[in-house]
């Protein structure tokens, strides 16, 4: 294993770690998906066609909402006891610790999508279980994308005033992309429409994917050092 | 001097646009609003372009002279491409008959507004200028890497909008005196985007002096 792979492993497997001991995050962010969950119904009403035709909306709103979350704790966490400080003295590639920590917030993440959707068929009485290992596919490939940029601005704004208030105005526009095709992609999986018409929003979803892990990997150094 | 060209500019473009310019044979008077619109827009692409090139020649110098150019072009594209959604929408309201429609290119326009927006918001909460500047520096790559992405996206998602005249591979389809003061408009707001860049920037400039020297000082 060469050293970056080391390196970023380290950082993701510590996040993991930090998650299992603590709890809190994942916990807290799964509570918020079903409390959305429900709070969705209530605006809906009880129609459950009204439900059915704006489920992938929800969904993404839901894993949107909870990830803005997820990611503004990711490094909240470092800055209690200045751990940045430690990242930052680590010998290790800047790129490497960005990659450890986008594994890690889309691990999280994608943990709590999956509870969302399981959450979402039993408390709205969908038969969506032959369309989730699409959805889950969809669901990666999204919030790949999603924390590439997240994890970017999370680690700009984890010490700034209005925070919390900063990195959705900064995250949001940017990932508009990100939310058009993943809201398609899964309103194509629920169908269970074929994989043709689907590949155009999978090759703008990858490219999105691509595009911007690699500016991370670019930039994240001098964010990390600024 | 180059506010000069930009004022005598702006009138020729005015007198042109309104004068000039003979009536479109089906939207009437209400078309001479291009004549602000695509300038504007054109305008607000320079400036998100000079906004990707000072970032990245920021990050690649650490000079703070390209900060100050990335800056001031942050604060023109929100000018100008505000300018852009104002002047569609007062266009689109006797037009399409509606002030707002999410039409493909209103919506991707609406976005980089917001984008940009939210770059000055970012520069404007960081107190450190060096940090200010690094992370203004990403975001204004980040986010004009995003611009065709979501130029792409959005546009799959559903179009109305008519398409390009002027920025297509075929000659323009336009009448000749109507082209004409579009191009003397083009240049009148690049020539304006010039002088208020660069007042902009002699300020951030003196700015930055004063405060050296108030630091000195103290």
């Amino acid at each position: 294993m060469s050293a970056f792979v080391r390196a970023a492993w380290a950082v993701f497997w510590k996040d993991l770690l930090v998650e299992r001991r603590a709890k809190e995050g994942a916990n807290a962010l799964a509570f918020f998906a079903i409390l959305l969950l429900f709070l969705f119904y209530f605006a809906l009403g009880p129609d459950s066609d009204r439900i059915r035709a704006a489920l992938p909306g929800l969904l993404w709103l839901a894993f949107i909402l909870a990830g803005v979350l997820g990611l503004g704790r990711a490094f909240a966490l470092e800055r209690e006891n200045d751990c940045v400080d430690g990242l930052i003295l680590a010998p290790a590639d800047k790129a490497a610790i960005y990659l450890g920590k986008l594994a890690g917030t889309t691990a999280l993440m994608v943990a709590m999508e999956v509870v969302f959707v399981v959450a979402t068929g039993i408390f709205y009485n969908l038969d969506i279980w032959a369309a989730v290992p699409r959805l889950l596919l969809v669901a990666v490939a999204g919030t790949i994308g999603f924390a590439a940029v997240g994890t970017l601005f999370a680690a700009m704004t984890a010490h700034l005033r209005a925070r919390e208030v900063l990195l959705p105005v900064l995250l949001l526009p940017l990932a508009v992309p990100v939310l058009l095709a993943a809201v398609k992609l899964s309103e194509l999986a629920l169908a269970g429409e074929g994989w043709g018409a689907a590949w155009p929003w999978w090759q703008l979803l990858l490219g999105f994917d691509v595009v911007f892990v690699v500016a991370g990997l670019l930039t994240f150094e001098f964010v990390l050092e600024a | 001097m180059l506010g000069g060209l930009a004022v005598a500019l702006l009138a020729i473009g005015l007198w042109l646009g309104l004068g000039v310019a003979p009536r479109d044979a089906v939207q009437g008077n209400v078309q001479r609003i291009m004549y602000v619109h695509v300038p504007a827009i054109l305008t607000g692409y320079v400036a998100i372009g000079l906004l990707l090139v000072s970032s990245v020649a920021y990050l690649w110098t650490r000079r703070a002279a390209w900060d100050r150019v990335a800056a001031a072009s942050g604060e023109l594209a929100v000018c100008f491409v505000g300018l852009t959604l104002a002047t569609g929408s007062i266009w689109g309201k006797p037009t399409w008959g509606t002030w707002w429609t999410w039409d493909a290119r209103l919506t991707s326009t609406a976005i980089l507004f917001v984008i940009y927006l939210g770059y000055l918001l970012l520069r404007s909460v960081v107190d450190d200028p060096e940090r200010a500047a690094t992370y203004a520096a990403v975001l204004g790559i980040v986010g004009a890497l995003d611009v065709p992405i979501i130029h792409f996206s959005v546009e799959w998602w559903r179009t109305l909008h008519q398409p390009a005249t002027v920025l297509k591979p075929q000659a323009p389809s336009m009448d000749a005196v109507m082209l004409r003061a579009l191009l003397v408009n083009v240049a009148a707001f690049l020539a304006t985007f010039a002088y208020l860049g660069a007042r902009r920037y002699r300020l951030l400039s003196l700015r930055a002096e004063a405060m050296a020297r108030a630091l000195r000082g103290a």
